[in-house]
Order: structure tokens, then C-alpha cells, then sequence
């Protein structure tokens, strides 16, 4: 045993037990520990294994820039991988497990990597997985996703909700700490809105590790009392366990709150996690500094942290890394870290300053070296000694854990992710976030101000600043009176020199020194070169600890100031967020509703079998006993329509209103076709062009009264066109005086086609519907049998004679289910939109499948609609152009199979009989088809080169897809009743 | 891009409750007009960097055409304003 819980001390709550377990092994820990603390406190500090080498690698921070210390933790279906131990909160019950290690952490086969390392330099991804191509599937992949091994999800679905918010505020802060206080303080004070987001678990950043006495107390006290008073103002909300990731346009901030993440007992009527997104007017980011890491031999080795992560373990948490603790140091910093040490009661086996002329006295009974380094260390999965070296002269000094420190980074990624670019400060040997654009600044340490002081003034100072911009009385803020403050100061030491073994910039991706010394000797420098060709910074942490070493390396070796290596790019997030936060509730039907048609309960009574068409649940067929397949069903639907009548659900086409004195002359411009004299009563096929000539939607248009139109969409195209609508009416002609109204979900529609569809309808519609009554087109309000009105069409798709009765939706069941018993004398059926689609394409009709926005109306065979005497129309004027006019473009055909077995498909090419099969020879493609249970033989729909001028010419359907090649007759592509008899009857 | 965009019906509102159509700049021609300006209108866009003029519709609020002009390199939104403003609409 050398990590430990101290027998006093620390913000944990040892009156409080909790349970955890790490690899199976049971532990218990202290209510207020994260994972990392107790894992230490039970001498735990071997957590992972390194991602290329396969090294033994422990805890090195306190907190969310972690490289090495992720787990999975949870099981079953609630497992987060990559979870970092440092920030994870402990709690009873809590089931963590290692990562990127086979069989154990202790035995890890992948090791021999680290053997193989001259192999595995950067650039490797590139140099070695080069050739031959085939081997990329069959070996590379496979090998690098087996060594790839950061965690694994779960693939049975997350249980847990998520949900989004939005939030408000005058001002945001970001960070708890001293400066992120004050600042919060002044503004509540001052009656700005605040919002104060803090990632942690509790409320207070630094001052939770400080032993600095603040107003003479403990500087945990003051950060209490602050939260307490900030907790009673109604103005102020408090976010803990909150990251605030990504700075967007306007001012708004993106934040991960894990509202549950903290127990294994999830109450289901709250989200685990919530999506904010905060609009503020100002934001203040006191997101602290980052300590680095020293850069030397053996850097990587289990009980080698930061400084400032040996203090706050100790401090904060009440346990200690070690029981002989060496500090390797290039500043202030590692003296305090002693100092602390001492005040707990442990030994330090020695101070090494890399400064010789170092002004720092070590604490007392503490050995000092002064100029001295680390080049190596010793040990296998922990720490056992480290190997200095003070003028060539080396010495061996034993311990069990190191803190290191390399100085300090403001933690400025935030507000570096709009395009602001860091300033290098050759003062502080830092980058800082200057000017990086209205409505954000640093404070604090964040700003590069270290003293605890300052700190406190500068995040004043700057809420103050904010409040008074908003034109409000500032509040004052006095800032405590600080006991023994240090000033962090370092000389810049990016690597040790005399490295006797790899000395690591990235941990979580293996890069070292000598990675990047081969980058820019191979001429990969630049430092956005340099993080691609080597990996480093490119892993999960995105190099919060290694990029600045990274950075200063690059800079030494190239001879150059790191303002001239400068950084690569910040980009959201600052630390991973879930998916399951960014989906929110848009999951499973919340992302994709089931849509129901008004009439489903009646598909679902008679039998109907459903499929998701769009973004319609449709009936599709409705098969009746006996039937052994779909085609059984649609077949038998088809024929019963001819012979009898059917019934379908056509609900789910768009229905727009359209009301106005100059409702006519609008719907003129925005149809191909002439609709400006269409009759009251009257409907009307039309064809809507988009302003290049083609095609866009199809569907009817009513004229119900004067100033009072319907017109329907198809039903893919619903939304579309009313945007399209909306679009002519406001920003082509706004002086036309016309209103619309959506009702596509107001009303139930069916078709009723057949020979005895007429019957069946008088059955139950009140007026009289004699053709002479009710002549094909006709279009008006009916009455039914029991004295509700509807709207009746007499249009057909289905070639046969025909009706669309629409009434409101909630009487759709009810009046489906009347025309069901009236009809059932006369033979009638439930259909589906297969048999539809059959029906359609036996006739001849188009749909999307024709229309895909490379037809003309004449392509199509509609060319006679074109309303060309009107003056204008959408689509009017480059409908002339020479390519939409040539004589050899494709052309609406139908296409009869001349082999009883083989089918046509959707997609197939037309080939001239005899022709190579190549696309080089294409003539045109299928688009629709089917077999026709009324012809006996499979038929399609399709368009082909000056078609209309083949009819009788035999052809070949070529389905290099399926491998099929058939033979066809080209035909007219009205199949069935071209006279129009039945339409007409 | 913008995170928010204030429609002069609703107020500031989030961007996702619009839908973008593209520049705002090409006037739809004469009926008559040439083969050049009609191909202009129809297929040709400039796509500069900087200041632009474009609709957007607030599909999931007053369902209006807007116009709105910013910059596609700072983002920084400069006006939001109905499109058949000052174009004999109603509005
Ligand atoms: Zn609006």
C-alpha cells in the first residue's frame, strides 16, 4: 500500500460510506469522492492502458482534461464509456471498468507494442497501412479497431430520457472558482440575471483545494457563503455538474447538465442529462489555468501526476498519491505542492527545481535541487524511483509517486472556438484569448491572472464592467483578505533534456518527443501537420494537457517562438457530450411520429397490412384468408375495383385552401394548365412547374366557390408546395389578394372506383348523383344520410368510374364504415395503395416515380395542358428553351412484358433489341411496374428516347442490379380503357 | 451562421424554425424577357463572401418569407425583413 486516505482532512463526508467496485474488485470510498479520489485512496492509481503502446498509465489530473484515467462505468444497457474517473462522482453502487486492456490491466498482451515502437513512429498510420489495398480490409482494419480499444458502448438501447432547454440571462458565468465568485457575486448583487454553470459536482473550483485562509477561515468557507448568498438571490441560477462545450453565433452557449449521472437509482420522470442552450447577453469565462505536464524520460509512468492534482487530492479529497512524494518542478507551483505535502504529514523524497537560480526556499526538512531534472524513472506499473540529473551528475532517488509541475495554461478553449485566435504572452510563456469578440472575456486565471487577489478583482472588475454597460448601478464586491498568497511563476521548460526513455507530450495518444522530431524532419511542422502526422492532441481529450508542450517543442526544434507555432484550431466540444443529450427527446417516434391517417381504425378493422410511406403509416393491402401472398391480395383488390368497387384511403394527399379575390388569377400562374375559367362545382387536373421548365407536383384543383378554391398535393409533396405557394404569393406577387389554410389533417378522403361505385355512393350521399346530376369533374359540398355535409369529387385514378368523398376527419371511420355495408351488396372492397399503384399504372397515370424533376409536361405526355396563351405562369418561360423542346428526348411509354416470367423493375435501362448491354447504349429507364392482373402479363411504365414514335417496337429491359434482362413491346402507356367508356359511365 | 434570427412578426427566435431558399438578390424577370435574364434568374448565383441578402421562411412560426441580410464570413446578421415589405403586399 503507498496511495492512501488520510486519517483527517478533505471536503469528503467520512461519516458516509459508498460501495463502488473497479474490475470486479469490490472498494468503498467517501461520499463527496470522485472516482479517481477513491480509487487512490484504495492504492489504486493503475487505471488504463495507453492506446498505441499499450503502457501501464494511472490518474494525472484532478479534473476534466484527463488523459488516462477513462472507464466504462455502468452496466447492461447504461454503460458510458470513456467516462473520465477525475470529474466522475461517486456514488453507491457505482460499477467501473478499465479500457484498452486484454486479458487485465496487469497482464496486457497488447504491450508488446511498446517493444515494436521503432515500427509504430508517427506518420505510421501512413507509411505502414499503405499497400496493398486489399489487405485494408482483411487485416489493417481489423487490427486497428482491435488496438483501438477506448471503450465500447452498449448496443442494447439506452433507457434513460434526455431533454433540451432553453435558458436566458444578463450575464453566464462559466467557472465557480474565485474569479468566476466575484464576478457572479457583483452582477447578482448589481440585479443582472445570472447564470453560473460549474462542471463540478460542487460549487467553488480552487478554492475546494486552496489551504490559503481567506477573511482567517478555511477558503472553502468563503466559497460556501458565497454560493449560499448567490442561492438566495431569485435573480441567479446555479448550474452545477454543468459543462458549458460550445460558444456559438449570438451569444449562445451550448451545456451538458447531468441531472442524473450520480446513482444508480434513475427516477424515470426526469431526464439523466439536459441539453441548454443559454442566450446571454454577456458571458464571463473563469474556467481557471491548466497545470502542465514536465515533459520527461518515463513521464507516463502509474503515480506520476501534476502538482496541482497531488494538492488537490490531499486538500480536497483527503488522499495522498504516495507515502514519499518526489516534486519535479520548473516554478512556484511544485513549492506549494511541498509545502502541502509537509502540512499533511508526507514525506517528500525531494524538490527538484529545474531553475538554478530558483529564489524559492523549500519547506523545511524538504531536500532541494536546485537546476536539477528528471531524465528517467523507475518501476513497472507504479512508480519506484526517479532518475535525476544535475550537471551530468545522476542520481537515483527512490519514491513512490511524483508531482509534476510545468507551469500553467489559461484554460481559454471556449472562447477560442469562434475564429478568435490565441495570443501568445512572452510574460506569462502563455496563450491568452484576447479581443476574441463581443459578448465573452476572461477572467481570472482564465485571463492569465493567478494570484488568488487577483483573481477575485479581476472577476469583479469585469462583471462590473458588464453592469454598467447595461446601464445599471454597479454593487459593490469587496474581496476577502487573503493569507499567504503565491505567485505561480515558471520558466518554460517544454522537455527535459537527457530523456533516458520516451518522454510523453500526449499521453491518451502515445505521442512523444521523438514523434515529433521525425514530424518536422519529414516536414510536417506546422502545427496543424504535426497533430495529424503524429495524432497528438487528436484524441479524446483533444490535448488539453500535451497541445501546449506539443506546441513548445515544435517551436524549439524549428527555432522559432511558440507565437509563431501558434495553436490549432478550437472547435466545440470542450469535452465529449452523449449522444443521447444532443438527440434529446427526439428518439424513436419522438424523432419520427408514426402519422395516422384519419381513416386507419378503418384499414385496421378490414384487415389491412401497413407500411411507413413517407411520413404516412399507409394501408398497403388488406389480405383476405387464404391468400398466400401480396400479390394474391393486390391482384384479387385490382380485379374487384374493374369488375365491382373499391374502397381506398387517399386521406394523406395535401389539401390547401385558397381563398381571395384574386384566387383565380394566382392558381393561373402557379398551374401550367389554364385554371382562371374553371367553373364553379368543377375540378380540374394540374400541373405545377417549377421556374426551369420541369415538372414539380400534381393534383386537382376545385373551384368551390368564386373567391374559393381547393387544391391537393400529392402526398410527398404536401409541405412543399405550401412553402412553394406561400413563396409566389409573398414574394412573386404580394399585390395578388390571396389567403391560404393548410386542412390536409382536417379532412378524411377516400376513393370509391369501380363500375358500382355510383351506387354504393347513393346509398348513403343525400343528393342526387345521376351522371346528368353529377357529371365527371363535378366538385361540390354534398349532404350525407344523417346530415353531414362533405365535399364530393367525381375524379379517378384509377381509370375507372369514380369519386373522392371527403368529410371531416373525426366522422372518417364512420362514414367508411357506411359505405362498407352499403357497398357490400355490390361486391365492394377495401384496397390499399399497391392495388392503387396497379390501378394508376394500368391507366396510364403518373406519380413521383414519374415526375422526378427531369420531366417536362411533355415528357410526360401532358404536353396539351400547357396554357400557353397565359401571359405568365411558374415554369412558362424556360419551358420553350431548346433542350426541353428537343424531338429526342424521353417520352412517357408503357412497356409490355413479352416473357410471361420475367418481371420489370423501377430503375431498369431500355436498350434497343440487340444492343450491347451498357449504359453507353442507354435509351431510357423504367419508372413504374407492375403486373397487371387485368392484362395477365407484367407491365411498366417508362420514358424512352422519341418514344411516342416506337410504339410496336420490341425492346430490351435491362436490370444490371438484379441481372435480369427481359424483352418488351413499347405501347401507348394507357393500359386499360383508353376510350374513356368506364371513366365516363 | 446565426443561432438566432429576430423575425419582425415573432420576435428572436431560434434558426432551426426557418428554412433557407437561397439569395435574395435575382428579381424574377418579365415573362418576355430574354433567354439571358431568365437563365440569370433561374441558374445563375454569385455566391460571394461577405454581405448577402437571402430568404428564409419561418416555417415553424408565422410561416412568412423573410429576407435576411448578413454576413456568411463573421456571421453578423445585418436586417430581417419581410420580403413583400414595400413590394405592394399587404404587409
Ligand atoms: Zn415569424
Amino acid at each position: 500500500m503507498t496511495a492512501y486516505r488520510l486519517a483527517t482532512g478533505g471536503l469528503v463526508d467520512r461519516s458516509h460510506a459508498v460501495r463502488f467496485s473497479f474490475d470486479g474488485a469490490a472498494f468503498t470510498g467517501h461520499a463527496g469522492d470522485t472516482l479517481a479520489s477513491a480509487l487512490i485512496a484504495n492504492d489504486r492509481l493503475l487505471v488504463a492502458r495507453s492506446f498505441k503502446y499499450h503502457r501501464p498509465r494511472g490518474i494525472v489530473t484532478a479534473g476534466p482534461s484527463e488523459p488516462n484515467a477513462l472507464v466504462t462505468i455502468g452496466t447492461g444497457e447504461r454503460r458510458d464509456p470513456n467516462t473520465k474517473a477525475t470529474v466522475a462522482e461517486l456514488y453507491d453502487g457505482l460499477e467501473a471498468v478499465s479500457q484498452n486492456r486484454w486479458p487485465s490491466l496487469a497482464y496486457d498482451i497488447g504491450a508488446v507494442n511498446d517493444l515494436m515502437s521503432r515500427f509504430l513512429s508517427a506518420g505510421f498510420y501512413y507509411k505502414t497501412f499503405m499497400w496493398p489495398a486489399a489487405f485494408w480490409e482483411k487485416v489493417y482494419e481489423p487490427l486497428i479497431r482491435r488496438a483501438a480499444g477506448l471503450g465500447r458502448t452498449s448496443l442494447p438501447r439506452d433507457p434513460d430520457s434526455y431533454e433540451k432547454s432553453w435558458a436566458h440571462c444578463d450575464l453566464l458565468v462559466v467557472g465557480s472558482g474565485p474569479a468566476g465568485l466575484a464576478a457572479a457575486l457583483t452582477a447578482a448583487r448589481s440585479g443582472l440575471r445570472v447564470l453560473l454553470a460549474e462542471q463540478d459536482f460542487v460549487l467553488g473550483g480552487a478554492l475546494l483545494a486552496e489551504t490559503t485562509k481567506l477573511d482567517g477561515e478555511a477558503s472553502y468557507v468563503f466559497a460556501r457563503r458565497a454560493i449560499d448568498e448567490l442561492q438566495n438571490h431569485a435573480n441567479v441560477t446555479l448550474l452545477p455538474r454543468t459543462t458549458v462545450f460550445g460558444w456559438y453565433d449570438d451569444n449562445v452557449f451550448g451545456a451538458v447538465e447531468r441531472v442524473q449521472k450520480h446513482g444508480v437509482t434513475i427516477d424515470p420522470g426526469k431526464p439523466v442529462e439536459r441539453l441548454w442552450r443559454i442566450v446571454a447577453k454577456h458571458a464571463i469565462l473563469a474556467t481557471g489555468a491548466e497545470e502542465r505536464p514536465l515533459v520527461f524520460g518515463g513521464n507516463d509512468r502509474p503515480g506520476i501526476l501534476t502538482a496541482s492534482a497531488v494538492s488537490t487530492y490531499a486538500n480536497r479529497f483527503g488522499v495522498v498519491a504516495g507515502k514519499s512524494v518526489a516534486v519535479f518542478t520548473n516554478g512556484a507551483s511544485g513549492y506549494r505542492t511541498a509545502q502541502d505535502l509537509v502540512a499533511h504529514g508526507i514525506e517528500v523524497a525531494a524538490l527538484i527545481d529545474s531553475r538554478a537560480d530558483a529564489a524559492e526556499s523549500a519547506p523545511a526538512g524538504v531536500r532541494l535541487v536546485r537546476g536539477g531534472s528528471v531524465v528517467d524513472t523507475k518501476g513497472r506499473q507504479r512508480v519506484r524511483a526517479v532518475v535525476t540529473d544535475r550537471g551530468g551528475f545522476e542520481e537515483l532517488i527512490a519514491c513512490d509517486a511524483v508531482a509534476m509541475s510545468g507551469g500553467w495554461s489559461p484554460v481559454i478553449h471556449l472562447a477560442c472556438q469562434r475564429g478568435g485566435k490565441p495570443v501568445w504572452s512572452e510574460a506569462l510563456q502563455a496563450f491568452l484569448a484576447l479581443e476574441v469578440g463581443a459578448g465573452l472575456v476572461t477572467a481570472g486565471a482564465a485571463a492569465g491572472h493567478y494570484r488568488l487577489s487577483e483573481c477575485f478583482e479581476d472577476g469583479a472588475r469585469k462583471a462590473s464592467a458588464i453592469v454598467e454597460s447595461l446601464g445599471r448601478p454597479v454593487a459593490g464586491f469587496e474581496r476577502p483578505s487573503i493569507g499567504e498568497e503565491i505567485d505561480p511563476s515558471f520558466t518554460a521548460l517544454w522537455h527535459v533534456p537527457g530523456a533516458k526513455s520516451k518522454a510523453f507530450v500526449d499521453f491518451q495518444n502515445d505521442v512523444h518527443t521523438k514523434d515529433l522530431g521525425l514530424a518536422v524532419r519529414e516536414g510536417f511542422g506546422h502545427v496543424e501537420h504535426a497533430k495529424r502526422y503524429t495524432t497528438g492532441g487528436m484524441a479524446t481529450d483533444q490535448g488539453k494537457l500535451g497541445n501546449i508542450n506539443a506546441i513548445g517543442i515544435l517551436a524549439t526544434m524549428r527555432g522559432v517562438s511558440p507565437a509563431d507555432v501558434g495553436t490549432t484550431t478550437f472547435r466545440p466540444f470542450y469535452t465529449p457530450v452523449s449522444f443521447g443529450a444532443l438527440a434529446g427527446t427526439s428518439v424513436g417516434e419522438h424523432n419520427m411520429p408514426t402519422r395516422r391517417s384519419p381513416l386507419h381504425g378503418w384499414a385496421a378493422r378490414n384487415g389491412a397490412v401497413f407500411i411507413d410511406a413517407g411520413l404516412w403509416y399507409r394501408s398497403s393491402w388488406f389480405p383476405k384468408v387464404g391468400e398466400k401472398n401480396w400479390r394474391e391480395s393486390v391482384d384479387r383488390e385490382v380485379r374487384n375495383v374493374r369488375e365491382n368497387a373499391g374502397l381506398c384511403d387517399v386521406s394523406t394527399l395535401g389539401k390547401i385552401e385558397v381563398f381571395g379575390p384574386d384566387a383565380a388569377e394566382f392558381l393561373n400562374r402557379l398551374y401550367c394548365n389554364p385554371v382562371l375559367k374553371l367553373p364553379v362545382g368543377k375540378a380540374r387536373y394540374g400541373l405545377m412547374l417549377r421556374e426551369d421548365g420541369m415538372v414539380y407536383d400534381d393534383g386537382t384543383v376545385s373551384r368551390l366557390a368564386e373567391e374559393h378554391f381547393l387544391v391537393t398535393t400529392t402526398t410527398a409533396l404536401a409541405g412543399g408546395v405550401l412553402s412553394h405557394i406561400e413563396f409566389a404569393a409573398q414574394v412573386l406577387w404580394p399585390e395578388l389578394r390571396v389567403r391560404f389554410l393548410s386542412v390536409s389533417d382536417q379532412w378524411a378522403q377516400m376513393s370509391i372506383a369501380g363500375p358500382k361505385a355510383r351506387a354504393i355512393l347513393q346509398a348513403v350521399v343525400e343528393d342526387d348523383l345521376s351522371p346528368a346530376a353529377f357529371p365527371f369533374l363535378a366538385a361540390r359540398e354534398v349532404r350525407l344520410k344523417g346530415n353531414l355535409k362533405a365535399r364530393l369529387f367525381r375524379i379517378s385514378f384509377s381509370g375507372e368510374l369514380a369519386y373522392e368523398l371527403a368529410v371531416p376527419a373525426g366522422y372518417g371511420e364512420a362514414v367508411a364504415d357506411a359505405l362498407m355495408r352499403a357497398g357490400q351488396p355490390h361486391g365492394l372492397c377495401a384496397y390499399g395503395v399497391e392495388a392503387l399503384n396497379v390501378l394508376r399504372i394500368e391507366k396510364g397515370h403518373v406519380t413521383h416515380a414519374e415526375l422526378d424533376g427531369r420531366v417536362t409536361p411533355d415528357d410526360a405526355g401532358l404536353g396539351r395542358m400547357m396554357g400557353s396563351a397565359k401571359p405568365d405562369f411558374i415554369g412558362k418561360r424556360l419551358s420553350t428553351r431548346f433542350g426541353l423542346t428537343a424531338a429526342d428526348r424521353a417520352q412517357l411509354v408503357g412497356l409490355r412484358a413479352l416473357e410471361a416470367d420475367k418481371d420489370m423493375r423501377a430503375g431498369a435501362h431500355l436498350l434497343k433489341d440487340g444492343a450491347k448491354p451498357s449504359t453507353l447504349n442507354d435509351q431510357g429507364w423504367v419508372s413504374s411496374a407492375c403486373f397487371s392482373p387485368t392484362l395477365g402479363s407484367h407491365i411498366a411504365l417508362g420514358f424512352l428516347k422519341s418514344g411516342r414514335e416506337r410504339y410496336g417496337e420490341k425492346i430490351l429491359v435491362w436490370d444490371q442490379l438484379r441481372g435480369v434482362e427481359a424483352m418488351a413491346e413499347v405501347c401507348d402507356p394507357v393500359f386499360v380503357d383508353p376510350e374513356n367508356r368506364k371513366l365516363m359511365a | 451562421m446565426a443561432s438566432l434570427i429576430s423575425c419582425p412578426h415573432c420576435g428572436t427566435r431560434a434558426k432551426e424554425e426557418f428554412f433557407i431558399r437561397g439569395d435574395a438578390t435575382p428579381v424574377r424577370p418579365a415573362p418576355m424577357a430574354g433567354d439571358d435574364m431568365w437563365n440569370d434568374y433561374v441558374h445563375v448565383r454569385a455566391n460571394p463572401r461577405g454581405r448577402i441578402r437571402e430568404y428564409w421562411q419561418h416555417v415553424a412560426g408565422c410561416r412568412r418569407w423573410l429576407v435576411v441580410e448578413r454576413d456568411n464570413f463573421t456571421h453578423e446578421v445585418f436586417s430581417v425583413s419581410d420580403a413583400a415589405a414595400g413590394r405592394g403586399g399587404e404587409r
